[in-house]
């Protein structure tokens, strides 16, 4: 087929977990076909390896200690510092902090952004989201506005799942504070054109805050390239959806932006001095790192982003678009079955919900894992979305870098298994 | 075959599911609730009227307005065949056999004196992620229950 990765076979075979066999409903043996990488990407030999090699031999705490080990650890995870800023192609490698994951990341921006400073968010101003949010894109903001007084408004959808940009001089005003929006949503697939929204949100003078925690995963990023007006000033992302491991996350923000943003978390390793009195604070990016960081996660994730970086990120995404087409060509041939969000594979990501009339997601899902298919069923954390197109909950493929189009089949053929198995004509 | 997947289906769940009982909401109440499973966004909201009888307080109706998989649709429709016109305790105890049931990882046996259809649950035991989803409408009976009885008792504690 054309557009998948080159060697896919041994692109899989890094990925130890792909070859697991998991147990079918009659007790016999399944391998594993894993669809659920929006939720967590699985992690190749490198990521394991690396951090393992990290915890046996160069283990120490970071910036503090006075010895071999301590520089080791420090230069590891500096390391992974600049490999995640040319991941991003950030302008500036001191503009990349690490955090606990993009939840965090969202969380410090939306808390700073209410205290006293120069960006301080108060009662009058507008913060602007969108229907197609994932919730930790929803409730800081929700958080923020209760806290100071300013009211929330929302992007809508389109029918077809695209933001409704057709009131966007009505939603970004000079009361514009701040446009926080996914770049590709973890629900519907969308991929928006945030270059155009951050220029209308510069206009005004509003920062300009990206989920990418889906984007990171598939989409070549550069934002030294895109021209400034349309380079968001807070990005966000998470180390586990880019075959990293768990607990380690990215801010990035343009120096300027951070700069004005109040510290968040107190503590060690984020001071310049400490007094009685008062403290002054580190420069960036230690000034957002209080505490002891997740080292070995930081670490961990610097392989993973160099991992992605030698596939190619443009051959990642050319991967998924192709899956996501044959994905999209099969769901469509499963009888009554409708897909949310955009039905062309180059306008979307790989996150695809459907639904099947008829049949709960949970019963899709647990049909589904009874023949070692793992899928999402539910909300997928995306409330309003859901509410915008009439349903509940959804069932949601999410395909990756080392998905095969036979599992693709695997899966169309459990729907199909479904449909008989609960009697649907 | 019998297949795990058939033993979480059975046939009386599926019923359940197609054709539930006392569904709607209606009134006279006492107590309404309105319980969500947060992981998945199932939702029910219930009604319980109680009424007094010979040997004390009665579950007079159960009714419910839910959304969410078979597992949870049949469990509420289950619940109400099995706590409507029972005395109030005896109803708590049929609840606390169906939670045993459910909590019992698969090793626990049924009594089908007591749960009658709610046996057909005792497959769900064996999959995690689906207890919450037969226990739904059951918490929610239990929430609605226990507000509905304890205003009588305080005014009654009042009264003496």
């Amino acid at each position: 087929m054309e557009g998948l990765l080159p060697d896919l076979e041994i692109v899989r075979k890094d990925f130890p977990i792909l070859s697991r066999v998991l147990t079918g409903a009659d007790g016999d043996g399944r391998p594993l076909v894993y669809l659920d990488s929006a939720n967590t990407s699985q992690k190749p030999q490198v990521v394991i390896d690396t951090m393992v090699d990290h915890l046996e031999r160069h283990n120490a705490n970071i910036a503090r200690a006075m010895h071999q080990l301590g520089a080791e650890s420090t230069a590891a995870y500096e390391d992974a510092r600049d490999k995640v800023a040319a991941f991003l192609g950030a302008p500036d490698r001191d503009e990349v902090i690490f955090l606990k994951n993009a939840t965090e990341a969202l969380n410090l921006v939306a808390n700073t952004l209410a205290w006293p400073g120069e960006r301080q968010v108060g009662a009058g101003d507008e913060v602007v989201i969108t229907e197609m949010e994932h919730h930790s894109n929803i409730v800081p903001w929700q958080l923020l506005c209760e806290r100071t007084g300013a009211t929330l408004r929302w992007f809508g959808l389109t029918e077809d799942g695209q933001l409704d940009l057709s009131d966007v001089d009505r939603l970004i005003t000079e009361r514009t504070k701040v446009v926080s929006l996914v770049w590709v949503s973890n629900m519907l697939g969308t991929i928006n054109p945030i270059g155009e929204i951050a220029r209308r949100a510069h206009e005004v003078g509003a920062v300009v805050v990206v989920d990418a925690s889906q984007a990171a995963p598939q989409l070549p990023i550069d934002l030294a390239a895109m021209p400034e007006k349309e380079r968001p000033d807070l990005l966000a992302f998470t180390g586990h959806k880019v075959v990293g491991p768990t607990g380690i996350g990215v801010l990035w923000g343009r120096r300027a932006v951070l700069d004005q943003l109040p510290p968040f978390l107190g503590g060690g390793e984020m001071i310049e001095t400490v007094t009685m009195e008062k403290s002054t604070y580190a420069p960036l990016p230690h000034k957002f790192e209080a505490g002891t960081p997740p080292i070995v996660e930081a670490v961990g994730l610097g392989a993973a982003v160099d991992y992605l970086s030698v596939l190619g990120m443009a051959n990642v995404h050319r991967h998924e678009q192709t899956i996501t087409a044959y994905a999209l060509e099969g769901l469509r041939s499963v009888s009554g079955l409708t897909v949310l969000g955009p039905t062309d594979a180059t306008e979307r990501g790989g996150a695809i919900s459907f639904e099947i009339p008829g049949v709960h997601p949970h019963d899709v899902a647990t049909v589904l894992d009874t023949r070692g298919i793992a899928v999402r069923a539910g909300h997928h954390c995306a409330k309003p979305a859901h509410a915008r197109f009439g349903v509940q909950s959804s069932t949601r493929m999410s395909s990756y870098l080392y998905t095969t189009p036979a599992e693709i089949d695997a899966l169309v053929d459990g729907l199909e298994y479904t449909r008989q198995y609960f009697k649907l004509s | 075959m019998t297949t795990d997947l058939d033993a979480l289906y059975q046939e009386i769940i599926l019923d359940h599911y197609k054709n539930p009982h006392h569904q709607g909401l209606r009134e006279p109440f006492e107590a309404e609730v309105h319980h969500v499973n947060p992981t998945c966004g199932d939702e029910v909201t219930l009604r319980v009227h109680l009424a007094d009888g010979p040997a004390g307080r009665l579950v007079e109706d159960v009714s419910y307005d839910a959304l969410g998989c078979s597992i949870s649709q049949a469990s509420a429709s289950v619940l109400t065949d099995l706590v409507i016109g029972k005395p109030v305790d005896e109803a708590m105890g049929i609840h606390d056999e169906f939670l045993a049931l459910m909590q019992g990882k698969g090793k626990v046996e049924p009594d089908e004196e007591v749960l009658e259809d709610g046996i057909a649950f005792a497959g769900v035991a064996k999959f995690p992620a689906r207890i919450k989803c037969a226990l739904l409408s059951w918490m929610a009976w239990k929430d609605a229950t226990l507000s509905a009885v304890e205003p009588v008792e305080t005014q009654m504690e009042e009264a003496q």
